[in-house]
C-alpha cells in the first residue's frame, strides 16, 4: 500500500515537472525567435537602411524606406476600409442581433475568421487585380480590410456586450433616444474594448504576408500611387529570405526586426488600452 | 387638483415612441448599422461564388480525378492535387503531434499548477507568439531552425529510427519535418490560449471533489478535470488544426515544394496553400488557373468544415461567449 502510494505520489510530482517543463520550452521558442532577430537585425539598423530604397541585386547597402512607407499605407487604407465596417457590424450584433440575420452574420464572421488568407487574396486579385488590369496596393488594402473585419466584429460585439445592462436602462429612462444610447452610452463606455479590438485587429494584418502576393505584388521602387505596386515590410522579407545573397539575408533580418517591433508595439498598445479600461472600472 | 393628474399623459407620448423605435434618427441608425452588418454575410457569398466559378473549368475537365491523381503537368494541362492535399494533411497532422502535447501542459500548468504570480507572465508570452508574423517564422525556419534540425535533431533520429519509411532519404533541409515543426510552433498558442480558457471554465467542485477522494494533484488534474472539459479541449485541437491547414508562408519557405507524395518526413512536400503562393502569379494558361482556384476552394471547404467542427466543441463547454476569439 505504501509503496503504491508512493508511486503515485511520485506520478504526480513527475507530470507537474513535466508540464512545467512544457511551459518552459513554449517560452524558450518565442525567447529563440526574438533573440535572433535582435541578435542578427539588431546591427542592420541604422540611418540609411530607414531612409534609402532597396540597391539592386548583388550591391552593398540601401534599405527598406519603401518597404516600410508601403506597410504604412496600405495597413492604413485597409484599417480605413476595415474599422467601419467591422464596428459597425459588432454594434449591430450588440445590439439588434438577437434575430436570425444576427446567427447568420455571427457565424459567417467565425468562418471567415478562420479563412486561409491566400484564399482572400486570390479573391481579392479576381474582384480588384483582374478588372483594373494591374496589381495595386488598394487591392492589398482590401484583401487585409477583409481579414480584419470578422475579428472586428467579434470582438467589438463582446466588448459591448460587457456593459452593464442599468446603463443601457438608465439612458433610455433619462430619454435618450435608442442610437445616443449605444453611440454615447454605450459605445462610449466600451471604447477602451473597441480600441483594443482594433490595434490587435491591426496588429494581426501589419504581418500578413500571403494576401499581398498576388494584389499588392511589391515594389522595388519608392511608391505612394495606391493604384500601383506597392512593396511592403512583409513582403520584402518574403524575397530577401528566399533570396541567394548574404547582403538581402542581412536586409531580411534587419526588415523582420522593424515588421516584429511594430506589431509589437501595437500589442503592448492593445493590453495597454484595456487595461487603462480595468482601471477606471475599480 | 383632481384633474391635473389626466393632463401630463399626452407629454411622455415621445418618449415611448423613441423606446419603440419609431423614431427617425433610431430607424437610420439601425438601417446603416444593419447595412454594414450585411456586408459580411455577402462577402462571404461573393467569396464562395467567385471561387466556384473560377475553379469551374478545372471541376469540369477533372472532375473527382483532381482529388486522387498526382500528375500536375502545366503544359500538357493535365492537373491532379492528390500531392499538395497530402502534404497539407500530412504536415498539419505532425504540426499537432508535436504541438498538442506542448500545449495541453502549458494550459494544464498555467491553471493547475503555476504560482499565481508565474501565470500571467507566462501566459503573455506564449501568446505572443501568436503576434509573430508568418514570414517572420519562415526567415527565422530557414536560417535557425533547418540548421538547427540538420546538425542536432536529424543525425540521431536516423541512427535510431532511420529503417522506418518514415525517415528514409537524404536530409536536404526543406522537408515536411521542417514545415511541420515550425507549424507546430506557430499553432501552440491558439491550442494553448483556448484549452486554458476551457480549464478555467471547469468547475472549482470538480477539483475539490477529487481532491476530497485522496487523489493526488495530478490525479484530480487527468480524472476530473480534464475529462470534464473534453469536448472544449478537443475542440482547441481542432482550431489549432484548421489554422495549420490554412498557413501559408511558413510553410511555403521550408516545406521544399516538391509536388510528390512520399512517406519520409525528411522529404520535400507541398501543400495547397503553398502551390498557390508559388504558382498563381505564373499561371499562363486558363486551365493551369483555374486549377489553381479549385485548390483554393478545396482549401477554403476544408478549414471551412473544421473550423464550424472547431466551434460547435468549444460552444458544448463555454455556451455562448466566444472562447478563442481573444486568443485571435
Amino acid at each position: 500500500m505504501s509503496t503504491r502510494r508512493l508511486r503515485r505520489r511520485i506520478v504526480s510530482g513527475a507530470m507537474t515537472a513535466l508540464v512545467a517543463v512544457l511551459s518552459f520550452v513554449a517560452v524558450l521558442a518565442l525567447v529563440l525567435i526574438l533573440g535572433y532577430l535582435v541578435a542578427k537585425g539588431a546591427s542592420s539598423l541604422d540611418w540609411s537602411f530607414f531612409v534609402k530604397n532597396p540597391v539592386p541585386a548583388g550591391q552593398a547597402g540601401g534599405g527598406v524606406a519603401n518597404a516600410i512607407v508601403g506597410t504604412v499605407i496600405i495597413v492604413g487604407l485597409a484599417a480605413l476600409i476595415g474599422l467601419p465596417i467591422g464596428i459597425g457590424t459588432g454594434l449591430y450584433l450588440a445590439e439588434y442581433g438577437s434575430g436570425r440575420l444576427g446567427w447568420v452574420v455571427r457565424f459567417v464572421a467565425d468562418v471567415l475568421n478562420g479563412t486561409p488568407s491566400i484564399v482572400v487574396g486570390i479573391f481579392a486579385w479576381t474582384w480588384l487585380v483582374k478588372p483594373m488590369g494591374h496589381f495595386s496596393a488598394l487591392a492589398g488594402s482590401v484583401a487585409l480590410a477583409v481579414l480584419m473585419v470578422p475579428m472586428l466584429a467579434r470582438t467589438t460585439e463582446e466588448m459591448v456586450r460587457l456593459v452593464p445592462h442599468s446603463l443601457r436602462e438608465a439612458a433610455l429612462a433619462l430619454g435618450y433616444p435608442r442610437w445616443r444610447t449605444s453611440l454615447r452610452v454605450i459605445a462610449r463606455t466600451a471604447l477602451a474594448g473597441i480600441v483594443t479590438g482594433c490595434l490587435v485587429g491591426i496588429a494581426r494584418v501589419a504581418g500578413e504576408t500571403a494576401p499581398l502576393l498576388f494584389t499588392a505584388l511589391g515594389n522595388l521602387n519608392f511608391s505612394t500611387s495606391v493604384l500601383q505596386p506597392m512593396q511592403t515590410l512583409s513582403l520584402q522579407i518574403y524575397v530577401y529570405a528566399t533570396g541567394p545573397f548574404d547582403e538581402w539575408h542581412r536586409l531580411a533580418w534587419a526588415a523582420a526586426l522593424v515588421l516584429m517591433g511594430l506589431v509589437l508595439l501595437l500589442s503592448l498598445a492593445a493590453r495597454w488600452a484595456i487595461r487603462q479600461r480595468h482601471g477606471a472600472a475599480r | 387638483m383632481t384633474t391635473v393628474p389626466m393632463e401630463p399623459v399626452a407629454a411622455p407620448e415621445p418618449r415611448w415612441r423613441a423606446l419603440r423605435g419609431t423614431n427617425v434618427a433610431d430607424r437610420l441608425y439601425r438601417t446603416v448599422l444593419t447595412t454594414l452588418a450585411l456586408v459580411l454575410p455577402l462577402l462571404l457569398l461573393a467569396l464562395v461564388g467567385e471561387l466556384v466559378v473560377s475553379a469551374w473549368p478545372a471541376i469540369q475537365r477533372f472532375g473527382g480525378t483532381f482529388l486522387w491523381t498526382s500528375v500536375w503537368d502545366p503544359v500538357a494541362g493535365v492537373f491532379g492535387a492528390a500531392p499538395m492535399i497530402f502534404g497539407t494533411l500530412a504536415s498539419s497532422l505532425l504540426a499537432l503531434l508535436l504541438a498538442v502535447p506542448l500545449a495541453l501542459g502549458v494550459a494544464i500548468y498555467l491553471t493547475e499548477f503555476a504560482p499565481k504570480w508565474l501565470r500571467q507572465p507566462v501566459a503573455f508570452l506564449v501568446e505572443l507568439l501568436a503576434a509573430i508574423p508568418s514570414v517572420v517564422y519562415g526567415l527565422w525556419g530557414i536560417f535557425v531552425l533547418i540548421p538547427f534540425l540538420r546538425t542536432v535533431v536529424v543525425p540521431p533520429l536516423r541512427a535510431t529510427l532511420g529503417w522506418t519509411p518514415f525517415l528514409s532519404g537524404v536530409f536536404y533541409g526543406n522537408s515536411l519535418l521542417a514545415g511541420g515543426v515550425i507549424l507546430a510552433i506557430m499553432i501552440v498558442p491558439y491550442i494553448a490560449a483556448v484549452s486554458r480558457e476551457v480549464l478555467l471554465a471547469v468547475p472549482v467542485s470538480q477539483r475539490e471533489a477529487a481532491l476530497g477522494m485522496g487523489a493526488t494533484r495530478w490525479e484530480a488534474v487527468w480524472t476530473a478535470v480534464v475529462p470534464y472539459g473534453r469536448a472544449g479541449l478537443i475542440g482547441a485541437v481542432i482550431l489549432g488544426l484548421g489554422r495549420a491547414l490554412g498557413e501559408t508562408m511558413a510553410v511555403t519557405m521550408l516545406i521544399g515544394n516538391r509536388h510528390d507524395i512520399g512517406l519520409s518526413v525528411l522529404q520535400p512536400a507541398y501543400t495547397m496553400a503553398a502551390a498557390i503562393a508559388n504558382e498563381f502569379s505564373e499561371a499562363t494558361t486558363d486551365l493551369y488557373l483555374s486549377a489553381l482556384f479549385e485548390v483554393g476552394l478545396i482549401l477554403f471547404v476544408i478549414t471551412v468544415a473544421v473550423n464550424a467542427l472547431a466551434r460547435l466543441m468549444i460552444w458544448r463547454v463555454a455556451r455562448g461567449t466566444a472562447v478563442g476569439s481573444r486568443a485571435l
